[in-house]
């Protein structure tokens, strides 16, 4: 009886996804007359749009994307767990009217990104909301324009990538062999650390000779971006407050008493009691969180617009490849970097998080 | 009892062994983060009811000097086409797929097949995969049978795209009904039917109510695939608001007024269902 169910899936997910996959490999919408027409002539050119997408000039707006896409991702992360485990803290205190407060938190999640980007969009106004704000009590106004600044900070050349990149793996295996050393784990250390060393050097003797651009180019984190990041943790929080609310109110109270009768102060207690026990949960709001961020595109559509190129994501250029300029290989070819990257950070946890219910 | 919020590093003083309860600092911070939460809320509704020439962006703040209650009735006219496409889009999807889905969780949770270790995974894979992965194929699918810009188009595209989902949660509700009241069904000459009929059905009412609000919600809310697969006729009331807003030189009410009437339904569901909500909200982060 599930048979209907499972080929609907496997024809509209898996096969959809192979076909997809093969229009990327063609080229599909080069020749306009083709592009619509309804039996097209596909021709099989490989890995050219990818090889475009990564190295062409024409398409530096895909490789600021990325960056936009990455530092959308962080800092709404950052936003959204730190202020919903500071408000599910909050609410986890006996207040009274805990209720109305959390429903007041969690509102936003029954609306549409849409509806949210466009109020957004009115409270973001260069001339007015957020920015007369202060005068409202005399203070002088702010002057930012929230969507549409061209300030780029953090410029690197997208040549030096490998060198980045190489950097920051190795960063994070020193990370990983410090808690292997707390945990006593020294041969696991001496090992990490060894990788580490070796991919530090070779980042910062051998990155240098890879050539990914053949010209240097800029990129940056848009400050245009901040208003979106503000309207989707507005909108996301309370998710989180949400997870954390539960994860606290499954420690048992002996736990937290336990703790004070030993002498621990409340910092002490959330420190080393209480922060430990939400991991998980912050692993499966980190992986929740980080692929809606990483397919972000009605929000951002209806708050900056879909020609604001300060503000685009893949997700949005690739609509607007496939469906406005009708060139369906190139669009199918974002489509599937954003299916590779989503793939990366769910897999594994669908992976680890249905083993372990088998275990169970 | 500061301490129980805010507590400084080296300031390290005994606790007393009594439930922390909110001090007057917490309650400021939850004021101050509500304050966060309801400020684009107040800017929303005294701008859907400014009259347009009143709407200027220095006086953004102020109550409007007159009501204009207008601006809904406006918006209702121009977007009345656009919410019943909504609504014949939502009711529909949602019931097919929750059905669906309850038959799909039924046999995962009780009728355990060879390979079906394998083949759940791969249906929630489904859930999380960027559609923009899938849209080409299915933008020219739909075109080809002859449902592209119809809302059964669109109706078929969230049933499907919706089965991961609800088979989720109808799999981990149904795994909660001891396997004994199956065997005693089967034991009375029930088959498959008669037991998802006479035993699992009755118990499920509150599994579809999650279902159906989850459903509801992120449906009425779709937008990339409204956007794609619906032409003038048949959008949704999302499109309409972003065809709406993204023009230039249009009267703020219209939009505000507009994003309002298309939030009510969900809003409502979620102001009196909330529970059923949340739990929904947790469902989807796979441990149910």
């Amino acid at each position: 009886m599930i048979l209907p169910s499972l080929i609907l899936l496997a024809v509209f997910v898996y096969g959809f996804i192979g076909r997809t996959v093969y229009v990327s490999l063609t080229n599909w919408g080069q020749d306009a007359t083709q592009a619509l027409a309804l039996n097209p002539k596909l021709v099989f050119i490989g890995l050219a749009n990818y090889v475009d997408l990564f190295t062409s000039a024409l398409d530096s707006r895909f490789r600021q994307d990325l960056v936009n896409t990455f530092f959308f991702t962080l800092f709404f992360l950052l936003g959204c767990l730190g202020f919903g485990l500071g408000l599910a803290i909050l609410l986890d205190k006996k207040v009274k009217g805990e209720g109305v407060f959390r429903t007041i938190f969690l509102f936003p999640m029954a609306l549409a990104f849409i509806v949210t980007g466009t109020i957004w969009r009115w409270m973001l106004q260069p001339q007015g909301g957020v920015n007369v704000l202060p005068t409202v009590i005399g203070l002088p106004r702010f002057e930012f324009a929230w969507l549409t600044s061209r300030v780029q900070v953090w410029q690197f050349n997208w040549q030096r990538l490998p060198v980045i990149l190489g950097l920051a793996i190795a960063a994070g295996l020193l990370v990983a062999v410090v808690r292997a050393l707390r945990r006593g784990r020294p041969g696991r250390a001496a090992v990490l650390g060894f990788v580490a060393l070796v991919v530090a050097v070779w980042a910062l003797t051998g990155a240098e000779k890879v050539d990914i651009l053949a010209f240097p180019e800029a990129h940056g984190f848009n400050l245009a971006l901040i208003g979106v990041i503000i309207a989707a943790v507005w909108q996301m929080s309370g998710y989180t407050m949400a997870l954390y609310l539960a994860g606290l109110r499954g420690i048992p109270d002996e736990l937290r008493e336990a703790a004070r009768v030993d002498g621990a102060t409340e910092l002490q207690l959330y420190r080393h009691v209480i922060f430990p026990l939400l991991g998980p949960i912050t692993l499966a709001a980190v992986i929740i969180l980080g692929h809606i961020s990483l397919k972000i595109f009605d929000l951002i559509f209806a708050m900056a617009g879909s020609d604001n190129i300060r503000t685009s994501v893949p997700a949005l250029s690739m609509y607007l490849r496939a469906f406005r300029a009708n060139r369906f290989a190139e669009g199918a070819a974002i489509a599937v970097v954003l299916l590779v990257l989503v793939a990366a950070i769910i897999v594994p946890y669908l992976w680890t998080s249905l083993r372990g219910e088998r275990r169970r | 009892m500061t301490r129980s919020t805010v507590t400084q590093p080296g300031v390290s003083q005994p606790e007393v062994s009594r439930p922390a309860r909110g001090s007057w600092l917490t309650y400021l911070l939850l004021v101050l983060a509500a304050g966060f939460f309801l400020l684009p809320v107040y800017l929303v509704v005294i701008t859907a009811l400014k009259q347009p020439a009143d709407i200027s962006l220095a006086t953004t703040w102020q109550l409007p000097r007159v009501w204009n209650w207008q601006s809904f009735a406006v918006a209702w006219r121009a977007f009345s086409p656009q919410l019943l496409n909504s609504l014949i889009l939502t009711v529909t999807a949602t019931a097919g797929s929750a059905l669906l889905g309850s038959v799909n969780g039924y046999v995962l949770s009780k009728w355990r097949f060879p390979g079906a270790n394998i083949v759940f995974p791969l249906i929630l894979f489904g859930m999380f995969i960027p559609y923009q992965s899938i849209l080409i194929p299915l933008f020219r699918f739909l075109a080809g049978i002859g449902l592209y810009g119809s809302l059964w188009g669109l109706i078929l595209t969230h049933i499907v795209y919706g089965l991961p989902i609800t088979t989720l949660i109808f799999r981990n509700f149904y795994s909660e009904i001891p396997d004994e009241m199956i065997e005693a069904a089967k034991i009375d000459g029930a088959g498959f039917f008669g037991i998802y009929r006479r035993v699992i059905f009755p118990l499920s009412i509150s599994g579809f109510v999650v279902v159906i609000i989850w459903q509801f919600t992120q449906i009425w809310n779709e937008f990339l695939f409204a956007v794609t697969l619906t032409t003038q006729d048949t959008h949704p009331i999302t499109v309409a608001i972003a065809n709406l807003a993204g023009g230039q030189a249009v009267n703020w009410n219209l939009p505000m007024a507009g994003a309002i009437l298309a939030a009510m339904p969900t809003l409502l569901i979620y102001m009196i269902l909330g529970r059923y909500f949340v739990r929904g909200l947790l469902a989807g982060s796979v441990k149910g």
